[in-house]
């Protein structure tokens, strides 16, 4: 056994060693063991070092606040986390751990020169030099800093492991499975209450894990505790260990983390490594408990100083002694238990120092049953010990003159500056913090949500106490939930109960000025640093604790916010709640970032939306490229083909012969009802009164400030049904624009909106063979101009599948847009890539799309308009319906700026070097100004066009509509290229090619 | 995140059904090209943003789809009421009463 | 006041730190003021400064109703940068960015200005375009800002997942060199201390009720919780709350205040060298000097001032951090906190006169509000000490959403502040 193992105590099983390593030494622990009880059972209490001073440090706590005992954590490639707390990690076959924020090693660190310097590195120090010469900061002392920054080391691989996230829903949910939670839960799972129990630690109990001495109800408390388990499961009570309630959230939503495998030797195949539950709670009962408050004093740091309740929980929990020859230093009854639990257990206590003048007798009288010398009104005024604690320096304390001094010999300092409730995740809800004279401490106040606090984070100490709270409260958010419960009253013995006094840093013989009394104990504040602050102007306690970063360490000041309080408002002569408390933030404890992300991540980040036809774009080589969520076809390269080369030759197939294309992400939106015609009038800027049955027409659609927001062709399929098409990013915002506009604006209108988007496979045929190829396949008309002229829209039959047929063009060429129900898309689409092999048929992408497009001058929104552009500027003042009464767009266009002269016009560019321009470019009038340069533009689209013979641009321009076969200047960071300014239209102008 | 009640849908649901649409009541003129500039901005762009109760819409985009108004506490984000498009304004005072 | 530098902080740490002095006072209201700046935040702290030392005009207050710099101030993310698309906002973040360059000299403080660079990656074509159209613009205006293909993203920020498999693949980047962070809450002190050197008043814990204005429709002074406080001019500077204070006055603001939240990590070595912005997924990331990864989330749908923000969000932030970054999976968040912040529909600030004589008016800054603090502040006494813009907020008027002349960078390019 190991030499502070203690045999019959503590519930890690011994017989079942588990071996591990730290800084590379082998050591052995039990099953049940945390890395730091396991350390300690070696006697080994240096973990790591303190973040500015590199002081050594040991664990101070025994849970989830430990600040001092962190540790990186590696399990093989991939799995390693800096920053665990070793209180926290449980033990595990193999696991590695390494100490942190040293080197060479942990017991020479070379950072510890800041140590020894420590007068210069006084709170917020770097707000005072570091700024000349000037040039220096960014090359010299910046580096410096950024250097010492941080503790453990970063992952540098990708992590393996997967996390999950579910939904909980449930009546009540109890946070803390102590005896006040234990006892709440009981109470409230009544009458079918489906009730849930969190603990973030391995086991349920709390206090009654380093409590067994207690019994309850007659049994001891592990006893009482193991049949009150099996006593809530058998009442349908969830249990959950290893979670942790991170945040509170709106209306009852509780962020729990629990932790699935990291304690584990063998992970099962595909165990997630943590999983966030999302609880929606009725009722949330908070049972946290309170945290111990360490003393303030000169070497209060050193590794062997920890505090009382947790040397107790130490040997309690995990049959550790953390000293052999322990010193009690405490200002509250409790610790002159955790002196009598470590005296029992072999220890030689050294001595119980309180500060206070007088304690009950009845401590007096057990501990001297035990022979434990008991110095009252006593002092700690230093520690000493390099790397573990070897002696204290104590001193009496007779009205306020501190006595002279006496050194004890000693290999821990056990202390206790009392306890604090906590109240964290009752912050988060932001709850009201009520000060308390008597307990000195802050309790709960008020709070917005269905919350209620039990047990020790409201005041009440001791077991008993504890567990009829927890009962009273369980039975109250019953009754809340409207049915009868009551909590019992339970009988404790051997409860400890007791009280105690909360002081500031502890009065000293020596200069306060120089003495190294550790409030933040990770980030090296100390309380001449909190007085500094307040020195210097610091007077809000969200002041000092900027200033010198108490309370900002990785345990969120659950050590160091109540004493950091306490002495700036000694320092102020101000009460604390006059200082005020810095608002807890979530999480309650670190939380991997994993278990937020969850099941988002790589493929399953965010949703990849794929058309029907996806798999034989993929099939066929296409490249894509993310639009919106959508992925499209980009352009299909056949071997040795760069995307020119590929898009120069899909351009050439349409102008030429035949391409078809997948259209199916534009957005889809069915308009029908009586009113649908007016809904159509007042939502676009074009007039659709007119437009017959079976006819298309391109539309246009503003907001209500004037500018562009989306455009599409529009078919008229029915008297009352308008086949409305969108761009593919701007589907879901149209829909929801028009809803809006129906609902709200005109609900007098009898009209209905369907997003058909994913209902259809959209396949354009462009090329002047496309007539050709489409026309045998077709039932129910002759695909002529006279027949089926060109925008024109109808529903019928295309190779046997129902089809709503569009004859438009988005190239120049001859186009048909065929719709069928979506799952026959890719049918379609290979009927009519066969069918059309005679032609030379060429699938293209986007990129084809956007060249062909361009040479005719139509716009893409969003490229060629940004959301500052009117349809004035973008040329297309034919598509408003200036006669009509109302339009969405209609007064906002009209706006004094939207008319203004020099407004920004879209037109077409020519270089006159041939050279593409690049998208993006800026444009000036005058190429010889210095910079600052006048931009009047830019280019917004640019492509290499085989049709025009020469790369062509479209831009938006100042005033360019009245500047046509000017010249205008780029200029690029090598030269400046000159372009003339010309029509948008680039290929066939008079529309020629659109006639079968 | 959020619960809250759609007044078609009579049910209590989560905020990831919803989506905010801006502030309630805020009318637009029966005849737009009748507004000066000053009220045609006024009905874009200015905004109670208020600091307690204040009147919003959403709409319950992942379910009726349907755009409903609310009163909510800006402060506590608690809701006071929910009520349909195109029912008159709560009293204010009324549901502060509701309040305690 | 003590001046700070190496040697003054030498001989404190030889005397045990003792002889500090307050570095401004808590102080109390006068009853009349030349200048009153409600809300102590960088912003008013800034503009109190240089109406003392850049135009003589000592007799101010800046009145809060909290503790000074307990605003947006710090509560922000920190990332300064001035690559925008628009001449007026390029010249208005350049020019902070000029004054963050010798901030720490002119203040005697060290705000910690850490020009570390700022990348905003590229996940598609869109972002290309847009990004190039940023870069050229940048550049014929004088501000840096250059193009880094996804190798080079890759270079400069080596935790970066350029893999193109990625669900949103690093298609290059946009990098300002000039760009970085700075400490937050040293800005706020710096210039309080800078401030009180000169005679301003600050007064903490004093909420302003309302503006009080005269029968000729001027400004009169301010209602307090502590009284009427007479001003010949009053200049509002309160983020989230202005609409609040400036409905008083009989302004009202096209103005609508959402909580943002953010949050860090828990510190680790050095390891992310720049800033890193991807608006595509909404991750905004950069490493503190205390080694904590700083990240921004976006704002939650609806207006509040609850400072509370969803889970949602913050996973959502978090996944988007580790898609692009997905080493860092096994870190752990150290806390998360919220903000409210003031936007206009056009994403730009409000920074100018109104329409009440001797009323004055700097909000509406969205998410972008801190790299400003320097050049806001600056041309907001200008403003406030001539009564006239200065020409760098000339067009950041209030009149602009009446005219429909926006300084509109988000819709010109989906890119968030």
């Amino acid at each position: 056994m190991s030499q502070y193992r203690v045999s019959g105590r503590g519930r890690v099983d011994t017989g079942k060693p588990v071996s591990f390593t730290f800084d590379g030494k082998r050591y052995t622990g039990a099953a049940g063991d945390t890395v730091a009880s396991a350390l300690l059972a070696h006697g080994v209490h240096l973990m790591g070092r303190s973040f500015k001073y590199h002081r050594p440090r040991g664990p101070v706590a025994a849970g989830s606040e430990e600040p001092n005992a962190l540790i990186g954590t590696r399990r093989g490639p991939g799995r390693f986390e800096p920053n665990t707390r070793a209180t926290v990690q449980e033990l595990r076959e193999g696991l590695e751990a390494t100490s942190q924020n040293k080197y060479p090693s942990l017991k020479w660190d070379i950072g510890a020169v800041n140590d020894a310097a420590y007068m210069l590195f006084s709170a917020g120090f770097y707000y005072k030099t570091f700024m000349w010469p000037k040039n220096f900061w960014h090359k010299v002392y910046e580096p410096f800093i950024r250097a010492a920054a941080g503790l453990g080391v970063a992952p540098c691989e990708e992590d393996p492991d997967h996390y999950a996230s579910r939904y909980l829903h449930c009546d009540v949910l109890i946070v803390g499975a102590g005896p006040s939670g234990l006892a709440a839960a009981r109470a409230a799972a009544v009458d079918g209450l489906k009730v849930v129990l969190v603990d973030e630690n391995a086991e349920a109990g709390g206090t009654l894990l380093s409590e067994p001495q207690a019994t309850i109800d007659g049994q001891p408390a592990w006893d009482w505790l193991a049949s009150e388990l099996e006593a809530l499961k058998a009442a349908g009570v969830k249990i959950m260990t290893r979670t942790t309630a991170i945040g509170y959230y709106h209306q009852n939503m509780i962020g729990l983390c629990e932790r699935l495998t990291d304690h584990l030797t063998d992970v099962p195949a595909d165990t997630p490594r943590e999983r966030m539950w999302r609880v929606r709670a009725g009722q949330v009962v908070l049972a946290q408990g309170a945290l111990e408050k360490p003393l303030v004093f000169h070497g209060n740091d050193r590794p062997g100083v920890m505090l009382a309740g947790s040397a107790q929980t130490f040997l309690n929990r995990y049959g550790v002694l953390v000293g052999k020859r322990p010193v009690v230093l405490t200002s509250h009854d409790s610790a002159w238990y955790a002196a009598f639990d470590l005296a029992d257990a072999g220890a030689k206590v050294q001595a119980i120092v309180d500060l206070r003048d007088h304690v009950h007798v009845d401590l007096l009288t057990e501990a001297q049953r035990r022979g434990i010398t008991a110095k009252l009104g006593y002092t700690a005024s230093a520690t000493s010990g390099r790397l573990r604690v070897s002696s204290i320096r104590v001193n009496p304390v007779k009205g306020g003159d501190v006595g002279t001094a006496e050194r004890i010999e000693c290999d821990a300092v056990l202390m206790s500056g009392g306890w604090t409730p906590s109240l964290h995740l009752f912050s988060h809800t932001k709850g009201t913090l009520a000060w308390d004279d008597d307990l000195t401490t802050f309790l709960p106040g008020k709070t917005p949500e269905d919350c209620v606090i039990a047990g020790a984070s409201r005041g009440p100490w001791g077991i008993a106490a504890a567990l009829n709270d927890g009962a009273e409260k369980g039975a109250a958010v019953a009754a809340a939930l409207g049915k009868s419960a009551s909590g019992k009253t339970f009988a404790v013995e051997a409860d400890r109960t007791g009280s105690g006094i909360t002081v500031k840093e502890l009065p000293t013989d020596r200069s306060p000025g120089k003495a190294k009394a550790f409030v933040d104990y990770q980030n090296d504040v100390t309380a001449k640093d909190l007085r500094l602050a307040v020195r210097e102007g610091m007077r809000s306690i969200e002041h000092v604790k900027r200033y010198t970063t108490n309370g900002m360490a990785t345990d969120q000041g659950k050590m160091s916010n109540i004493n950091g309080l306490n002495i700036a408002s000694d320092a102020l002569g101000k009460a604390q709640p006059k200082v005020g408390l810095t608002t807890f933030r979530p999480p309650y404890t670190p939380t991997s970032f994993g278990a937020f992300a969850g099941y988002h991540r790589g493929e399953h980040f965010e949703v990849t939306r794929k058309t029907q036809i996806d798999s034989w774009a993929e099939e066929n080589g296409a490249v894509f490229e993310p639009v919106g969520q959508w992925r499209r076809a980009w352009y299909f390269p056949q071997a040795g083909e760069d995307m020119d080369a590929a898009v120069g030759r899909e351009c050439r197939a349409v102008r030429e012969t035949l391409g078809m294309f997948d259209a199916s992400t534009l957005g889809k939106i069915e308009v029908v009802g009586p009113d649908a015609v007016e809904f159509m009038n007042r939502m676009y800027t074009n007039p659709w009164t007119k437009l017959a049955l079976g006819r298309c027409r391109y539309g246009l659609l503003c907001g209500d400030d004037g500018y562009i927001r989306d455009d599409g062709v529009i078919g008229r399929l029915g008297q009352d049904l308008f086949h409305v098409t969108t761009t593919t990013g701007g589907a879901a915002r149209v829909m929801n624009m028009m809803e809006d506009y129906l609902q709200t604006e005109w609900p007098d209108l009898n009209v209905w909106l369907t997003s058909t988007t994913e209902q259809w496979s959209t396949i354009a045929l462009n090329g002047p063979n496309a007539a050709k190829l489409l026309a045998p396949l077709v039932e129910g008309i002759e695909l002529t101009d006279e027949a089926f002229p060109h925008m024109s829209c109808l529903e019928c039959t295309v190779a046997g599948m129902p089809a709503r047929l569009f004859r438009v063009s988005f190239t120049g060429e001859i186009g048909f847009e065929v719709n069928v129900p979506a799952p026959m898309g890719r049918k379609l689409w290979e009927k009519l890539w066969e069918a059309g092999q005679q032609y030379g048929i060429t699938a293209y992408g986007t990129e084809t799309m956007h060249v062909l497009r361009a040479e005719k001058g139509y716009i893409i929104v969003g490229q060629d308009t940004d959301g500052t552009v009117t349809p004035y500027d973008a040329g297309m003042g034919w598509a408003v319906g200036k006669s009509k009464p109302d339009f969405v767009g209609k007064r906002g266009m009209a706006r004094p700026d939207l008319v203004a002269e020099g407004r920004k016009q879209l037109v077409g560019l020519l270089t006159e070097d041939r050279s593409k321009l690049e998208e993006g470019a800026q444009i000036v009038f005058d190429a010889d100004q210095p910079v600052p340069m006048k931009m009047v533009g830019h280019v917004t689209s640019a492509y290499h066009s085989d049709a025009v013979g020469q790369p062509i641009a479209l831009a938006l321009v100042e005033g360019g509509q009245g500047r046509m076969g000017e010249t205008v200047h780029i200029p690029m960071p090598d030269r400046t290229i000159a372009a003339t300014i010309t029509s948008t239209v680039f290929v066939d102008p008079e529309n020629t090619r659109l006639k079968i | 995140m959020l619960l809250i009640h759609c007044p078609y849908c009579d049910e209590t649901l989560p905020e990831a059904e919803f989506t905010y649409a801006g502030q309630a009541h805020v009318v637009r003129a029966q005849d737009p090209s009748s507004q000066d500039d000053g009220q045609w901005e006024d009905f874009l762009f200015m905004r109670e943003n208020a600091r307690g109760p204040h009147y919003e819409r959403w709409r319950h985009f992942h379910g009726c789809g349907r755009f409903f108004n609310a009163v909510r506490d800006t402060v506590s984000d608690k809701f006071l009421t929910t009520y349909k498009a195109g029912d008159a304004r709560p009293d204010l005072s009324s549901l502060l009463e509701g309040q305690e | 006041m003590t001046r700070f530098n190496a040697f003054t902080l030498l001989k404190n740490a030889v005397t045990g730190h003792k002889n500090w002095t307050e570095q401004w006072p808590d102080s109390q209201p006068k009853s009349e003021y030349d200048v009153i700046i409600v809300g102590a935040g960088g912003h008013g702290l800034g503009a109190a400064y240089y109406l003392a030392s850049q135009h003589g005009i000592t007799n101010v207050a800046v009145i809060d109703k909290g503790w000074l710099g307990g605003g947006n101030t710090g509560r922000n993310t920190t990332i300064i940068r001035s690559n925008y698309l628009y001449d007026e906002s390029a010249r208005l973040f350049d020019h902070a960015v000029d004054l963050w360059e010798g901030l720490s000299q002119e203040l005697n403080y060290n705000v910690m200005y850490s020009r570390r660079g700022c990348l905003m990656l590229a996940h598609n074509v869109h972002d290309v375009q847009s990004f190039k159209r940023h870069i050229h613009a940048n550049r014929l205006n004088g501000v840096d800002n250059r193009w880094l293909t996804t190798e080079e993203c890759k270079d400069y920020c080596p935790p970066l997942n350029v893999s193109p498999n990625a669900r949103y693949p690093v298609m290059g980047g946009a990098l300002q060199e000039r760009a970085g962070t700075a400490r937050h809450d040293a800005v706020a002190w710096g210039y309080a201390r800078g401030a009180a050197m000169r005679g301003v008043d600050i007064i903490q814990n004093c909420a302003v009720t309302a503006i009080r204005r005269n029968p000729d429709g001027s400004v009169a002074g301010v209602e307090t919780e502590k009284g009427f406080i007479k001003a010949k001019k009053v200049a509002v500077s309160a983020a989230g709350h202005t609409s609040v204070v400036m409905q008083t006055a009989g302004v009202r603001l096209p103005l609508e205040s959402y909580p943002l939240q953010a949050l860090v990590s828990e510190p680790v070595k050095p390891i992310f060298p720049c800033v890193v912005m991807s608006n595509a997924v909404h991750a905004y990331i950069s490493q503190s000097d205390k080694g904590e990864l700083v990240i921004g989330s976006g704002t939650d749908q609806y207006t509040s001032y609850s400072q509370r923000g969803g889970l949602p969000l913050i996973e959502h932030t978090v996944a988007a951090i580790t898609e692009v970054f997905p080493i860092f999976n096994r870190m752990r968040m150290l806390r998360k906190w919220g903000g409210i912040v003031d936007v206009t529909p056009d994403r730009s600030a409000i920074l100018g006169k109104t329409p009440v004589e001797g009323l004055y008016v700097n909000c509406g800054w969205g998410t972008g509000g801190f790299k400003a603090t320097p050049g806001a502040a600056h041309v907001f006494a200008w403003t406030i000490a001539k009564n006239e813009p200065h020409p760098i907020n000339a067009p950041f008027t209030l009149d602009r959403f009446r005219t429909g002349r926006l300084i509109d960078e988000a819709a010109a390019a989906a890119v968030a502040h």
